[in-house]
């Protein structure tokens, strides 16, 4: 039994009460643990993706109690990939958070993120159904405090939808565990997925609709529409650096319904043929249909880069759903880039909301407006898929594995359009906020109130080096992952590979405990 | 029993949905309740119904005895959404108090972006 598997769920779990408890009064205390959590977090996920690279499962069994009686969690090179992503992911966003005085706006901001790291990675090993149920909703219950930190009408109203939404899917995700469980008799996931395929064709009834419900719970984490209608308002009304974070919500989505529709529903399964694979790809074009035009149309910074998000779900959700080996490892590489990309752009939004205000209009430059400018035209190439960035390779590599699909020319027109369509909505937004705002202010407006009212406003203080560096760290993560594209797709395609053959992980689970 | 059991979920779940599409956040949390209640009677029938039968083995005799599993998941079911609807309460008394008004839409006034 390997015991490297459960210290990214510990060290989280310890970190927050430790905040909480002993460190609620010193606020600087608080920045050093949360962030030396972190950081020991991201040694402890580069520990397992080494150890996981070598292609072994390996699992540990919670309690010494046997699978499928207890709960394991499992480690295989999916997992272990998931879990280094959130904790290059968690590293900038908590800089950020510091550096731009956020997590002073509201208390516990570190001890929530700390539990929200834990819920996201807890979903990331877990190999037990209902344990993958209980870290989503750890992870939801940070989110919700997350979500609302800071308080203010306005998001206070945001948070009620974002909760009532999610507390409907968690019921729906007991219903189709109930489902599940009522016709299998387990709930390991290499329990099921050995039993699942063992049922005779005739009493699958029950079967596919606990499958189907369960994938709509993951449609509505990933935002696949038509279940999508939470994630524009909550993240827009969210905390920005939170929303940041929140890029990684959407992917646990992903990796469910990966890992579900692989290992359980997996293909080759004809109890449960076509589930997925029939209507998933039609959703998931939709998904990327309606972000492209809600970037368009969107007239708040938050909105675009949520649509901007709910459009990169579409393009990796397009990849998914074809369930062949070559386009999951596309989807791994998509991943990647998008948690990326989709946290720099509500990092950069963030910067110029808090200068100008949320609304996409020319008002007046602001200080550091030059690089801020770089940072957002850095993250709208790479989001658009435009070269030389990692959402162009990503892009290619989806609609190279789109070409095994019958109606591949469908799927390369929307992705192809709505490309086209994202980079006109991101060049439009950049250029009201970069350009005309210069205008705004050397063309001023006649009116001399409003004049006056512009000089006497102090300008705002600029942001400290720590803010900006954490967004350097994720531009830094896109350029290597652009660079580094060859070893990344190699290690996705051993990924994919093991996916494909869930024997592997069966075989690991059932007998771990012997060793 | 079985016919009852499946007619409470099944009045429990649509009782739960009407209320969820309410406008107000009141009854969508009344809603929520009722829908979990419904999902926890649920998860409590998928260990199939028996009626007086322990939830553990007997290894004197041989009697009848219920899947002590989904207990312990509606245990958990209970809790999680015990708590959830605590939080849900919370924020919505305070989106309320600080809007003074709890309609759960998000009005005109406030996508526009008001700052007053």
């Amino acid at each position: 039994m390997n015991h490297w598997i459960v210290a990214p769920i510990i060290l989280p779990a310890l970190v927050a009460p430790f905040i909480i408890m002993v460190l609620r009064y010193h606020l600087d205390l608080q920045r050093i643990f949360s962030v030396a959590g972190t950081v020991g977090l991201l040694g402890i996920a580069l520990t397992l993706l080494a150890q996981a690279s070598g292609g072994e499962v390996m699992i540990y069994e919670l309690g010494n109690w046997q699978a499928p009686f207890g709960i394991v969690l499992v480690l295989d090179r999916l997992s272990a990939m998931m879990v280094l992503i959130t904790a290059l992911l968690a590293l900038p966003v908590v800089l950020y958070a510091i550096g731009s005085g956020w997590d002073t706006r509201g208390r516990h901001f570190h001890a929530l993120f700390q539990f929200q790291l834990m819920g996201v990675i807890g979903a990331f090993l877990t190999g037990d159904a209902f344990n993958l149920f209980v870290f989503f909703e750890v992870l939801l219950i940070a989110s919700y405090g997350l979500m609302t930190h800071g308080g203010g009408a306005e998001r206070l109203k945001a948070g009620v939808q974002y909760v009532v939404y999610n507390l409907l899917g968690s019921t729906l995700f007991l219903f189709a565990l109930g489902t599940l469980y009522a016709v299998t008799g387990t709930l390991n996931m290499a329990d099921l997925a050995v039993r699942v395929a063992e049922i005779p064709a005739e009493d699958t009834a029950l079967l596919r609709v606990g499958a189907v419900l369960l994938l709509l719970v993951f449609a509505i984490k990933a935002a696949v529409l038509p279940l999508h209608f939470w994630l524009p308002a909550s993240y827009a009304n969210a905390p920005l650096p939170v929303a940041a974070l929140f890029a990684i919500m959407t992917k646990v989505g992903a990796y469910a319904i990966l890992r579900m529709y692989t290992l359980v529903f997996g293909p080759e399964v004809a109890n449960t043929a076509g589930l997925a694979s029939d209507w998933l790809p039609i959703a998931a074009m939709a998904t990327l249909a309606i972000g492209a035009l809600g970037i368009l149309g969107s007239r708040q910074i938050g909105r675009l880069v949520a649509f901007g998000a709910i459009a990169s779900m579409g393009t990796l959700l397009i990849s998914i759903s074809l369930f062949t080996p070559q386009a999951t490892s596309a989807a791994l590489y998509y991943i990647v880039h998008s948690t990326f990309a989709t946290a720099l752009l509500f990092l950069v939004a963030d910067l110029v909301m808090e200068r100008q205000g949320r609304e996409i209009s020319a008002v007046k430059p602001m200080p550091q407006t030059g690089l801020i400018a770089a940072l957002f035209f850095i993250g709208a190439i790479a989001m658009a898929g435009m070269p030389p960035l990692s959402g162009f390779i990503g892009k290619l590599l989806v609609m190279d594995a789109a070409r095994s699909s019958t109606d591949y020319a469908f799927i390369w027109a929307v992705i192809l359009i709505s490309s086209f369509v994202t980079i006109v909505g991101f060049a439009r937004a950049g250029t009201v906020i970069f350009w005309k705002s210069h205008d705004a202010a050397y063309n001023p407006e006649p009116d001399p109130d409003n004049d006056d009212e512009i000089m006497k406003e102090p300008a705002p203080e600029p942001y400290p080096i720590v803010a900006f560096a954490s967004i350097f760290l994720l531009g830094i993560g896109l350029a290597a992952l652009t660079l580094f594209s060859g070893p990344m797709m190699e290690y996705a395609q051993q990924t994919a590979e093991q996916l494909y053959n869930p024997a592997e992980y069966i075989n690991a689970v059932f007998k771990g405990g012997q060793e | 029993m079985e016919l009852l059991l499946a007619t409470a979920v099944g009045v429990l779940t649509a009782a739960g949905i009407f209320l969820i599409l309410r406008r107000r956040t009141f009854p969508v949390i009344l809603g929520l309740s009722l829908l979990t209640y419904a999902v926890n009677v649920f998860l409590f029938a998928t260990g199939r119904l028996a009626v007086n039968a322990p939830a553990v083995l007997n290894k004197y005799e041989d009697v009848a005895y219920t899947d002590p599993l989904p207990q312990a998941l509606v245990l958990t079911a209970i809790v999680i959404s015990f708590g959830m609807t605590a939080v849900i309460v919370m924020i919505a008394l305070s989106a309320y108090l600080s809007s003074d008004d709890d309609r759960i839409d998000m009005t005109a006034q406030d996508d526009a972006g008001d700052d007053a």
